[in-house]
C-alpha cells in the first residue's frame, strides 16, 4: 500500500467518529447489550442508559427528555417530522399546506414531493442571493391551511445559517391571529444536522416545534438521528411496530448508536464556541485566499452568517467533478454541486436557488473544514489547488463572461413555487 | 496543424508530502472509472491548452453547451488525398468520463494511418465506451458527444472544402406536436438514465397532452436502450 496521506475536506458529508464516542459505545455490543423494554436487569440497565442519553440530549436543547425521539438518522427524522404532522392533522386540516426553502436537503424535498402526490398542498420558499430565506416571501406562502413549515437551521451546501429564531418568533405571533380566526397552528421544523457540531440548538430561543439532527456529522456513529417533538405537537409513526420511543418510531433501540450520539453532541457542544472562532479564522483565511488567488471566482452562501467551517466557491470555465478527481490524486477529499457527480445528473439545487446559472453549480467546489483540518493542509491546498484550475481551464473551450454573469445572478428571479 | 501540444500546466504527480495527519487506507484502490478512463483522464492524448494556436485545421466542430454540463470543440486534419483523418484535437469541458471519451476518440480516429472519413462518420457512442473498458451507466450519456462533435468537425471540413453533396444532417424527428418533442430529446433522456415511459415523460412531458403517440415514444425508450445499454 501506498504511504500516499490524505486531506479530508468533506465534513460536510461525514465526520470520522470521535475516539471519544466509540469508547462510550463500546460497552454496548457485548455486556450491556440488553433491550430496553426487556423486564430483567440486564435489559433495565439499558433502558437506564437510554432514559440518560435521552436526558443528556434534551439537556443541550433546553427541552423535556420525553420530547426526544431516536430514530434511525437525519433523513428519517425529517420524513417523521413532515409525513407524521401532516397525516396526524389529516382528520383537521385533510388538505394541509406545507413550506419549505428552495435549499432544503433533499430529505425535505423528496418527502415534500412525496406528500404532494399524497394531495398536500407545497410552497417552496425562495432564498436571496446568499441563501437567506426572503421573509417577505414566507409570509406571502402562508395559505389559510398551512400547517407546517420546514426550514434548516444552516445549509449543507452553502454553509449559510438561516434566522431561524426570527421565523420562530414571527410564528408565534401569527399562530396567534391565526387562532382567532380559527385557522389552523402553523409548526415550525428545522433541520440541524448540519448545524449541530457548530450552533446553538435551544429549542426554546429558536422556538421550534420540531427538530431534527443526526450524528454522522458530528463525529458520533451513522444511522442515529433524533426527532425533537415539543409537547402537544401532533404527530403520528411513518413505520408501524411494537411502539417504541412514545410510539412515534418502534423498532428495538440501537443503543450503541443512541449513546455514541449523546456522547458526540455533549463533545460538540462543549467544545463549540472554541472550535468555531478557530475554524472560522481557518474559512475566512481560505476564502479569501481563493477569491485573491484564481480569478474567476464567486463565493456561494452568506460571508458571514455562515457555519465555520464551510467554503463554497464557483470556479468558472471548468467544470467540478474533473476537479475533484485531480484534488483527490494529490490526496485532498472535497466535493461539487456539479451534476456529473450527482445521480440524478441534476446541478446543485442550492447553488441554483441562489440564483446562481448552471455554469456556477457546475463549477461549485465544496471544502469543509474539520476537527482535523489545519492551516498547514489549507497551504498545502493553496499549492495544488491554483495550478489544477489553470490546467482544467485550458483544456475547457468554455469562457464565461463574469459580468454577464454577475448580471444574471442579479437579475434572477425569486419566486414561490407551488408543486 | 499545429505542433503536437503537452499541457504545461499539469499538475504535478509528486505524492504529498508525508506529515499530515490522517493515515489513508490505499486512496489508490477503488475509482469509479476503469484504468484506461483514468489514464486518458490524467494524461489526455491530443488535447489543446491554448486555442489560440490552433491554425491550419481542415475541419472544426463544437457541441454542448456549459448550462447542460458538457461542451466540447474538436479540430481535425485530412488527408485529402486518401480521404483519411490523420490528425484530431480537441478540448473539453466536462467530467474524467466526457475528458477520456474525447481523448479515445482522438486516438481511435488517427491511429493506424487515420480513419476514412467514411467510417469516422459511423463512429457511435458505444465504440468508444467499448475502448475506455466500459463506463458507469449514468456517465454513458458524457461520452455521447465526442462523436457529434466530430460529425460536425467532418461536416465543417466538407463545406470548406466544397464537398457539399457530402454533408450529413444530425437528424431530429418530431414526435409529439403537442409537446414539440424530438426523437433526439427521448434519446437524450434514456441517455441520463430514464429506462421507462414515466421516468421519459417526467423529463420530456411526451405524450402526457398527446397519448395517442405513447406506443411509438415505448418503441422508441426500447430502441435507445437498447443500443446504449443493450
Amino acid at each position: 500500500m501506498s504511504a500516499k496521506k490524505y486531506i479530508y475536506l468533506d465534513h460536510a458529508a461525514t465526520t470520522p467518529t470521535d475516539s471519544k464516542v466509540v469508547q462510550a459505545m463500546e460497552p454496548y455490543w457485548y455486556q450491556n447489550f440488553g433491550n430496553p423494554s426487556s423486564l430483567y436487569a440486564l435489559g433495565q440497565r439499558a433502558n437506564k442508559s437510554l432514559e440518560l442519553a435521552r436526558q443528556d440530549i434534551a439537556k443541550i436543547l433546553k427541552s423535556q427528555s420525553e420530547e426526544i425521539i431516536f430514530t434511525g438518522g437525519g433523513t428519517e427524522s425529517i420524513n417523521l417530522a413532515l409525513k407524521g404532522l401532516i397525516h396526524a392533522l389529516r382528520p383537521q386540516v385533510p388538505q394541509a399546506h406545507l413550506i419549505v426553502s428552495a435549499i432544503e436537503h433533499h430529505a425535505v424535498l423528496h418527502a415534500a414531493q412525496s406528500l404532494r402526490k399524497e394531495g398536500t398542498e407545497v410552497s417552496i420558499a425562495p432564498v436571496d442571493a446568499d441563501g437567506l430565506i426572503i421573509m417577505a416571501q414566507l409570509a406571502a406562502a402562508i395559505k389559510p391551511n398551512t400547517v407546517l413549515i420546514s426550514i434548516m437551521l444552516a445549509n449543507n451546501e452553502v454553509g449559510t445559517i438561516e434566522p431561524i429564531q426570527k421565523i420562530g418568533v414571527w410564528l408565534a405571533k401569527l399562530n396567534q391571529t391565526r387562532l382567532s380566526k380559527h385557522l389552523p397552528k402553523i409548526y415550525l421544523h428545522t433541520d440541524a444536522c448540519q448545524a449541530a457540531g457548530a450552533l446553538d440548538l435551544d429549542v426554546q430561543k429558536l422556538h421550534v416545534d420540531l427538530l431534527t439532527l443526526n450524528g454522522s456529522k458530528i463525529y458520533g456513529p451513522k444511522g442515529i438521528g433524533v426527532l425533537y417533538v415539543r409537547r402537544a405537537t401532533p404527530l403520528i409513526p411513518i413505520i408501524d411496530g411494537g411502539g417504541k420511543e412514545k410510539n412515534l418510531r418502534s423498532g428495538t433501540e440501537n443503543m450503541p448508536a443512541i449513546i455514541g450520539l449523546a456522547a458526540a453532541l455533549k463533545i460538540a457542544q462543549k467544545n463549540r464556541l472554541k472550535e468555531n472562532a478557530r475554524l472560522t479564522k481557518l474559512r475566512d483565511w481560505l476564502i479569501k485566499n481563493i477569491l485573491q488567488t484564481i480569478p474567476k471566482t464567486i463565493l456561494n452562501g452568506h460571508a458571514s452568517y455562515r457555519l465555520p467551517n464551510n467554503v463554497n466557491i464557483s470556479i468558472l470555465d471548468m467544470e467540478g467533478e474533473a476537479l475533484l478527481l485531480y484534488l483527490d490524486d494529490v490526496g485532498i477529499q472535497a466535493s461539487t454541486g456539479s451534476a456529473c457527480t450527482s445521480a440524478t445528473l441534476e446541478p446543485s439545487h442550492v447553488i441554483r436557488a441562489l440564483g446562481r446559472p448552471y455554469e456556477a453549480a457546475h463549477g461549485s467546489l465544496r471544502l469543509t473544514l474539520g476537527k482535523s483540518t489545519t492551516l498547514k493542509n489549507l497551504k498545502y491546498l493553496m499549492t495544488k489547488l491554483p495550478g489544477i484550475v489553470k490546467y482544467l481551464r485550458q483544456a475547457s473551450p468554455v469562457i464565461v463572461d463574469m459580468v454577464e454573469l454577475n448580471q444574471s445572478i442579479k437579475d434572477a428571479p425569486k419566486k414561490i413555487i407551488d408543486l | 496543424m499545429a505542433k503536437k501540444i503537452t499541457p504545461k500546466n499539469k499538475p504535478s504527480k509528486k505524492s504529498v508530502s508525508a506529515d499530515f495527519d490522517i493515515v489513508p487506507n490505499g486512496s489508490n484502490e477503488s475509482w469509479l472509472y476503469s484504468k484506461v478512463v483514468k489514464e486518458h483522464f490524467f494524461h489526455p492524448k491530443n488535447l489543446v491548452t491554448d486555442a489560440s494556436k490552433m491554425t491550419g485545421y481542415d475541419g472544426l466542430g463544437m457541441v454542448g453547451s456549459p448550462a447542460c454540463g458538457d461542451m466540447m470543440k474538436i479540430w481535425i486534419k485530412v488527408d485529402k488525398k486518401n480521404d483519411r483523418i490523420t490528425d484530431m484535437k480537441w478540448q473539453t469541458f466536462g467530467c474524467a468520463s466526457a475528458i477520456g471519451a474525447t481523448s479515445m476518440l482522438s486516438v481511435m480516429v488517427t491511429e493506424k494511418k487515420g480513419m476514412l472519413i467514411d467510417k469516422a462518420l459511423t463512429v457511435k457512442p458505444q465504440d468508444i465506451t467499448k475502448r475506455l473498458g466500459g463506463l458507469p451507466t449514468r456517465k454513458i450519456h458524457c461520452s455521447v458527444l465526442g462523436d457529434k462533435a466530430l460529425r460536425s468537425a467532418i461536416n465543417n471540413y466538407f463545406l470548406r472544402s466544397g464537398q457539399k453533396h457530402r454533408l450529413v444532417e444530425e437528424q431530429s424527428r418530431i414526435i409529439d406536436k403537442v409537446a414539440k418533442v424530438t426523437d433526439h430529446d427521448i434519446e437524450e433522456a434514456v441517455l441520463e438514465g430514464a429506462s421507462t415511459l414515466e421516468a421519459v415523460q417526467k423529463k420530456t412531458k411526451v405524450g402526457i397532452g398527446n397519448p395517442s403517440v405513447i406506443p411509438e415514444v415505448e418503441q422508441l425508450i426500447r430502441f435507445y436502450q437498447e443500443k446504449y445499454f443493450g
